[in-house]
């Protein structure tokens, strides 16, 4: 050791410390904190795994799909893979100037419009929103040229033969968008229009995981009487459940009050 | 709003009443001369004379070593994946990938190109990502102490041991912290357990896979060393890292906890508390505003998509809510730390656009384990420097001559990191390659690409998540910014403090500015504010700014 030269050696010393460091942090302190967790926290270290007769149908912390099951109330949109797929855990990412349709995807607006007309559509209540046109897309103009009096608009999310959201715009006749024009030079004009929202905004937004377990209480409050319709059971006996599976903030202050949707589901089926 | 105005009161109590304690029980940890059991025996094992002191180009050459051999084993690691145990079949991961994720760790930075659940199995996990965690964090810490040594003593080469302040800060101070906080965790719900995947039909049939993790005793490593690398890839905001609103406060405060009392160590190493409390002072200050600056914005949710929804709610979950959401999306972009519980590319224009305001001061409000304070301490060396022109004095902060080699070592430490920024910036704009990574188009996509480099120099981790930068364009130059944004600062910085070691200190007299006073700490702010204004105005004006304000 000691005719090596001093750098050899210094790097022989970081190499030592990394190991036994790697024992005390990555071996030790995790198996440490997993036996406290598993013998005090058992149910949760584990998962918080919920079972209906006996099999294991999900976690109370993780969101599920109920799509296209009327029966049962609706989680928030998701990012996660196809939906609530726990192997794919994301966000949507799309900012808030996200307004304008291309062939690929859709905009954000476009995706919170359509959201608040299907949603609207189910619960039988307006899905109107701003922004939004009523057939469920983003109310965005493209206006040419893009400085100057406007001599051309464009509703560019609605193509054609549809029938633009307004007929007019400063005087010019807006058209409809033609599939494959490219309108990426004019000025974005979202219109706000005078639609009011209904539909709360968690059942048109994407979570950050796209696992959120939960739902706010007023878009609960919304499903309870298509949810009670669908099972031929009071809406009482339902707004009641939705009480019952509500968690408020914690401590009186943290967060937001909301109810987890798979243990109300679950009620629900019992 | 009052909820959340209350959240975030609560958090400023809790650090407030936590300064002094765990400020002075970090003193006693990096004065001490006495060594536990444990660490002597950790001694022996490394094969270090553990009473022995080094000049600062030994210290910040067993800072480079441990780092490299750290991102050496780190890569190897990854690279053998497939041969492991607990690999819950993933195969090995790529060299590009590995050599950024490495960095990544090591660097304090935590940027994630991958996705937890589908790369990495548990020991990658735990053994590789987690330990760097721990030791990454007190590194940084090492290196803000051997500073402040620096400045503390007189006539001497000796900055301290870098071996020691290494093991003492990972035993003495983050492991007992870390172990508290993994297990309140759990209490919580985030998950520890290990074993093999496993799938459960869902009420209506469907299939989803759970993905065991020692998720706590990571994800409490994770916020208190400012890392940010989260087992899955939506980070703490997976209902398995944070899952109820008390853990969301107990995240935040593990994140803000160290780097706000580090201050008070600081004051009672150079002997003068309120040296500590004016330093925390303008941390808080800087803090505060930005903090207030993100909360209106998210809550008065302007733009487009926000304004349609009603709520700046994209990306964000409900058992959180957008003010809560907010303050983890400030609380982590004023640290080092990088993690999420809400996705900032979703954000407004001017709420994102704080978040990346936030990096570039150089996270110094209250910054990373230890990086913040040595980033706070330079820029209060350059406060002295401009207020000393501004009377035609020699400046001099604690007794010590700022002098033209120390002005020339904090100047180039400021100029480290906005050069990486903006010329990585610049060549990801500027090839067809780096700008195919972007999600949104037009001001936000620059955000995006903005975002990206400037949390990696400023070895934040979080992202703008629609950027796809697990490409090998992104994972090499991004490498490339968090090693330079690292090790450039911590080598200029120990430089710094082997030349203030080294004098003897100057009395002070009428002609010297009082740094524990609130002018200093005003012109502390100021200086920060102007500097970085100055650096970074041009590039947030055509991202955020342009995106916000058109």
């Amino acid at each position: 050791m000691e005719r090596l030269p001093s750098w050899i050696r210094r790097h022989i010393a970081a190499l030592r410390a990394l190991l036994v460091l790697t024992v005390a942090t990555g071996v030790i302190y995790p198996l440490v904190t997993t036996g406290v967790a598993q013998a005090l926290f058992h149910g949760k270290a584990n998962g918080s795994l919920i079972e209906k007769g006996g099999k294991v149908v999900g976690s109370a912390i993780i969101g599920q799909s109920f799509e296209g099951h009327r029966q049962y109330f609706q989680s928030r949109p998701s990012a996660a893979g196809d939906g609530y797929d726990l192997l794919a855990s994301a966000a949507g990412n799309l900012g808030p100037e996200d307004v304008v349709d291309t062939k690929d995807r859709q905009s954000l607006l476009t995706q919170v419009c359509a959201r608040s007309k299907a949603v609207g559509e189910l619960e039988g209540v307006s899905g109107a929103r701003p922004y939004c046109t009523s057939d469920g897309v983003g109310a965005v103009l493209k206006v040419f040229p893009a400085v100057g009096a406007v001599t051309r608009a464009v509703s560019v999310n609605q193509a054609c033969p549809a029938t633009p959201f307004i007929a007019e715009y400063q005087g010019v006749k807006v058209e409809c968008a033609k599939p494959g024009e490219d309108y990426s030079t004019g000025r974005t004009v979202p219109i706000k229009g005078n639609g009011v929202a209904v539909v709360p905004p968690d059942a048109v937004t994407a979570g950050g995981s796209g696992l959120d377990p939960q739902i706010s209480v007023e878009y609960a409050q919304l499903q309870a009487p298509r949810v009670a319709r669908e099972r031929g059971i009071p809406v009482d006996r339902v707004n009641a459940l939705i009480k019952q599976y509500t968690t408020g903030r914690a401590l009186g202050f943290m967060g937001r009050p909301a109810v987890n949707v798979l243990e109300l589901n679950l009620a629900l089926d019992r | 709003m009052p909820y959340g105005l209350l959240f975030i009161a609560s958090i400023i109590i809790a650090l407030a009443v936590v300064h002094r304690p765990l400020g002075d029980y970090m003193y006693r940890v990096y004065t001490s001369t006495r060594h536990l059991r444990v660490e002597r025996t950790i001694y022996r094992l490394i094969g270090v004379n553990a009473d022995s002191e080094q000049r600062w180009p030994v210290y910040a050459r067993s800072v480079l070593a441990f780092s490299a051999v750290s991102i050496l084993f780190l890569y190897l690691l990854q690279r053998v994946q497939n041969h492991l145990w607990g690999n819950l079949g993933f195969d090995a991961v790529p060299p590009a990938l590995s050599w950024n994720t490495a960095v990544s760790f090591v660097t304090n930075t935590n940027w994630q190109a991958y996705s937890g659940e589908a790369t990495m199995g548990h020991v990658v996990q735990t053994a590789g990502l987690a330990v760097q965690n721990f030791v990454s964090a007190a590194v940084g810490m090492a290196v803000a102490i051997a500073l402040v040594r620096g400045f503390a003593r007189r006539r001497t080469d000796d900055l301290g041991n870098f071996w020691v302040d290494l093991v003492r800060g990972t035993i003495r101070i983050l492991l007992p912290i870390a172990f508290v906080g993994a297990v309140l965790l759990v209490a919580g719900g985030v998950i520890q357990t290990f074993g093999d995947h496993h799938v459960w039909a869902t009420l209506i049939g469907g299939e989803q896979t759970f993905t065991p993790a020692g998720a706590a005793s990571q994800e409490a490593i994770k916020e208190l060393g400012t890392n940010g690398g989260g087992i899955f890839n939506a980070n703490s905001a997976h209902p398995f890292e944070n899952p109820t609103a008390w853990t969301n406060w107990i995240e935040i405060f593990l994140l803000t906890v160290i780097a706000f009392a580090l201050p008070r160590t600081f004051g009672r190493m150079v002997g003068d508390n309120r040296q500590g409390y004016a330093i925390v002072s303008v941390m808080a200050i800087l803090a505060i505003v930005s903090i207030g600056v993100t909360q209106w914005a998210e809550l008065s949710h302007l733009g487009t998509v926000p304004q349609a929804v009603g709520q700046a709610l994209e990306g964000k979950e409900a058992r959180f809510g957008v003010s809560d959401s907010g303050l983890f999306g400030s609380a982590t972009t004023l640290t080092s730390t990088g993690a999420v519980n809400s996705f900032h590319d979703s954000y407004t224009a001017i709420g994102g656009g704080m978040l990346i305001l936030n990096m570039m001061f150089g996270e110094v409000a209250p910054g990373g384990v230890g990086s913040g304070l040595y980033g706070i301490l330079i820029l209060a060396v350059i406060t002295v420097f401009v207020a000393g022109l501004m009377v035609g004095r020699t400046p001099e902060y604690l007794g010590k001559k700022i002098g033209a080699r120390e002005m020339k070592l904090a100047s180039l430490y400021f100029l480290a990191t906005p050069a990486l920024v903006l010329i990585g910036t610049a060549l990801a704009m500027g090839t067809d390659t780096g700008r195919a990574a972007m999600l949104n188009t037009g001001p936000h996509g620059l955000s995006e690409i903005l975002y990206a480099y400037t949390s990696a120099s400023n070895n934040n981790g979080s992202a703008f998540g629609g950027v796809s930068v697990n490409t090998d364009f992104y994972n090499t130059t991004l490498g490339l910014c968090m090693a330079f944004g690292r090790f450039l600062p911590i080598v200029l910085v120990l430089a710094l403090a082997g030349s203030l070691a080294k004098q003897a200190p100057v009395p002070a007299s009428a002609g010297t500015l009082p740094t524990h006073r609130g002018q200093f700490v005003g012109l502390v702010a100021g200086v920060t504010l102007i500097l970085v204004a100055l650096t970074f105005l041009p590039a947030l004006a055509l991202g955020p700014l342009a995106e916000g304000l058109l």
